[in-house]
């Protein structure tokens, strides 16, 4: 008689659909990116190939709607693709998550039809690559203080400025830019733009020589008195910040899953060699010190994992996430920093050659305290959305 | 082109752990795979699918939850997929008849792609089982095939040398993991095999006989893996030497 009073038990588990999806993705990740992991970080080469043939499997245009010629996926969907590519390449990891989240994102959002139509459908079949500069010299976890300019003449604007820092930057061919158009309305005088790298007077800078995540080439990209057709403003004049700030909060959910992906690699890492090696005549498994790492490590994946489907969720849901999905990449990028430190301990010396794969992840994982705003500013947003 | 694929959900054999007590494989927890050959035998299903039209039927012994392997093979590329839950006691003799029987029921088949084995118990008898409850042609261990008009050409990895046979249709073929790699589906595949059918059909429905199994199994035990850990140090040359006659003496080496 109490039947009708059960609730609906929750689900926290994956649905069958984007169970294949993680499975597919998860072997191809193994046979496909992992490979060629190590030696892409070595020489700082840029997954070319690799993106070719995720882009024929659909992950290039994982949530851009079907009618534009992506798989229309959800956020969850997207997520398990992000951890899973980064956990055997986090350099792949990023450019998947800026592509779709940070490039495709923006347009589905705020394009017009027009705008849609013509980059949507490059983007999901990998035709280009995306990418996203906000970020300049001066204007890092301040993006207001950006101080590149458009200025309209006649039927182009006129884009001047330095961006730095750019994911893909050599090898992108659509962005979207930020930049000034009315510089007395402060964060209200910024405007977003769909550029593409052949606009004269485009030019992609100098690549940045840097701790981890090498094969995502990170440049400057410069433009002098580049011409940029009117059509090509993303949303109203002075809605360029609101766009921003509103892209980045996806994207750090992508972030985040990125992040997993790393500190997830560092745990299947520490508990194969963990059992392997032996020291006092028995494996260093067999030591509680190590156990511990290990059921800590194991512990905080799952805690950042739950995070970053429940900020996917609550995305999906057509709900505010801007705190969830800040706490998600917060507690997922400490959780891979933390990961890492560990697996490359268990490792002992060798965890410190470049030999192991740990040792790649140790520099891979500081990235994600730092990029789509930093540790400190994804404090800054939940505070803000607490304290008000 | 009719084309059937037998295909089999499986543990991972990585997977599995033996108890060192007991010495019995650890089976809880394992997760469930479908057999890597039958994935070969899909993908070699498809090649032929996509150069000569036609539909491919995955068939599966085995128990509801196989069903959400069997989706993933729809998302390669298969048009639908037959689930028959087998007896409680099944050897290879139930389920040949079961899988004959489901063939007979679908009645129209030019080819039938079996894996050469399953990665569990590696038995290598289902294809040839069934061949012979059907009565037909069949042609084991192809790592090429090559479809004609009115035959197959099949090349016959036997190890040592290649045997190139031909056979007209219905055939059965078994293959081998050297054939092909086989395909991931893509997302939009993935999305598209939601709508595609699984049939679930009672044993009942595909034999009349009684199936009463062949084989009794008495046992499963893993195999304990003891190494000698000899270690040669010292001299190279002598310690060399010394392991060739060690090989010599357990005759690894003749
Ligand atoms: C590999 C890589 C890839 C990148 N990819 C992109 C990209 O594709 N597109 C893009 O636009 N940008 C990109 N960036 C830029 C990245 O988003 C910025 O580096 C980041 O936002 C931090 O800005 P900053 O480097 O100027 O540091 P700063 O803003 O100068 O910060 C320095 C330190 O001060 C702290 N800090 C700053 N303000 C405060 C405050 N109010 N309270 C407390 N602490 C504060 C920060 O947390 C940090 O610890 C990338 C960066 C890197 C390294
Ligand atoms: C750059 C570099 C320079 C070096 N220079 C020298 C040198 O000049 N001379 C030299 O002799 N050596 C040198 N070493 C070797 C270094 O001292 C060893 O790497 C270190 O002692 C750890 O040993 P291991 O690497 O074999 O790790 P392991 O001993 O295998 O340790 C692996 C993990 O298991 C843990 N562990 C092991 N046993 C236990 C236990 N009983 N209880 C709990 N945890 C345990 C360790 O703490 C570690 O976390 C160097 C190493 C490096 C990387």
């Amino acid at each position: 008689m109490f039947d009708d009073l059960i609730p609906t038990p929750m689900k926290l588990e994956l649905n069958e659909q984007q169970k294949m999806i993680r499975n597919m993705v998860r072997e191809f990740a193994e046979k496909e990116v992992a490979p060629l992991a190590a030696e892409l970080d070595k020489k700082g080469e840029y997954p070319t190939k690799t993106l070719e043939k995720m882009a024929k499997l659909g992950l290039l245009g994982i949530i851009i709607p079907q009618q534009y010629g992506g798989a229309g996926l959800d956020t969850i969907s997207y997520v398990t693709v992000v951890e899973e590519i980064s956990r055997k390449c986090a350099s792949t990891g990023v450019i998947t998550s800026v592509h779709n989240s940070l490039a495709a994102w923006p347009i589905m959002k705020y394009g017009s039809e027009e705008q849609k139509k013509k980059y949507l459908p490059i983007l999901a079949k990998g035709e280009k690559i995306g990418a996203f500069a906000g970020t300049e010299p001066n204007a890092g976890s301040d993006l207001g203080a950006m101080k590149t300019t458009a200025v309209l003449k006649g039927h182009h604007y006129i884009i001047n400025g330095d961006k730095t820092f750019i994911t893909s930057g050599p090898k992108a061919g659509i962005i979207i830019v930020f930049a000034v158009t009315d510089k007395n309305a402060g964060t209200k005088g910024l405007s977003a733009f769909i550029i593409e790298n052949t606009f004269k007077g485009y030019k992609v800078g100098s690549i940045f020589d840097k701790l981890g995540i090498n094969a995502s080439q990170t440049s400057e990209l410069l433009f002098e008195n580049m011409e940029v057709p009117q059509e090509n403003l993303l949303g109203k004049e002075g809605d360029g910040f609101k766009i921003a700030l509103s892209t980045l909060d996806g994207g750090r959910i992508g972030i985040a899953a990125q992040a997993v992906g790393i500190a997830q690699a560092a745990l299947d890492e520490s508990i194969a060699y963990s059992k392997q090696r032996e020291q006092f005549g028995k494996p260093i498994a067999k030591f509680q010190a190590i156990q511990w790492m290990i059921a800590d490590m194991a512990t905080r994946i799952e805690a950042a994992r739950f995070l970053v489907y429940n900020a996917a969720y609550i995305k999906d849901k057509g709900e505010r996430f801007s705190k969830e999905a800040a706490m998600a990449k917060l507690f997922a990028s400490e959780t891979a920093m933390e990961a890492v430190i560990k697996a490359v301990q268990i490792h002992g010396g060798y965890g410190y050659t470049k030999e192991y794969t740990v040792e790649r992840l140790f520099r891979d994982a500081k990235i994600t305290e730092i990029y789509e705003g930093t540790s400190e500013v994804q404090r800054m947003v939940i505070s803000a959305n607490l304290l008000g | 082109m009719n084309i059937i694929v037998c295909a089999k959900q499986v543990v991972d054999v990585a997977e599995i752990k033996v108890d060192s007590s007991t010495k019995k494989p650890i089976l809880v927890g394992v997760p469930q795979k479908i057999s890597d050959m039958d994935k070969n035998a899909l993908e070699e299903a498809i090649k032929v699918k996509e150069k000569h039209g036609g539909k491919i039927t995955i068939l599966t012994v085995g128990a509801p939850d196989a069903k959400e392997r069997m989706k993933e093979l729809l998302a390669m590329g298969a048009d639908e997929g037959v689930l028959i839950p087998p007896p409680e006691h099944a050897d290879y003799h139930v389920i040949a008849h079961l899988l004959a029987g489901a063939m007979k029921k679908i009645g129209s088949y030019d080819i039938i792609f079996c894996g050469e084995a399953s990665i569990d118990m590696f038995s290598g008898q289902m294809g040839p089982r069934i061949a012979g409850l059907l009565n037909i042609p069949q042609i084991t261990y192809a790592q090429q095939v090559t479809v004609e008009q009115n035959k197959v050409v099949a090349e016959r990895n036997l190890g040592e040398k290649a045997v190139i046979i031909e056979s007209p249709f219905p055939v059965l073929i078994t293959v081998t993991k050297e054939i092909n790699q086989p395909r991931l589906p893509s997302l939009m595949a993935i999305l598209a095999s939601s709508s595609k059918p699984i049939h679930e059909w009672p044993a009942t429905d595909v034999t009349t006989e009684a199936l009463v199994p062949k084989l009794q199994t008495m046992d499963i035990k893993g195999i304990p893996m003891q190494r000698k850990n000899i270690i040669y140090q010292n001299d190279l040359d002598q310690s060399v030497g010394k392991l060739v006659d060690e090989l010599a003496k357990v005759g690894v080496l003749r």
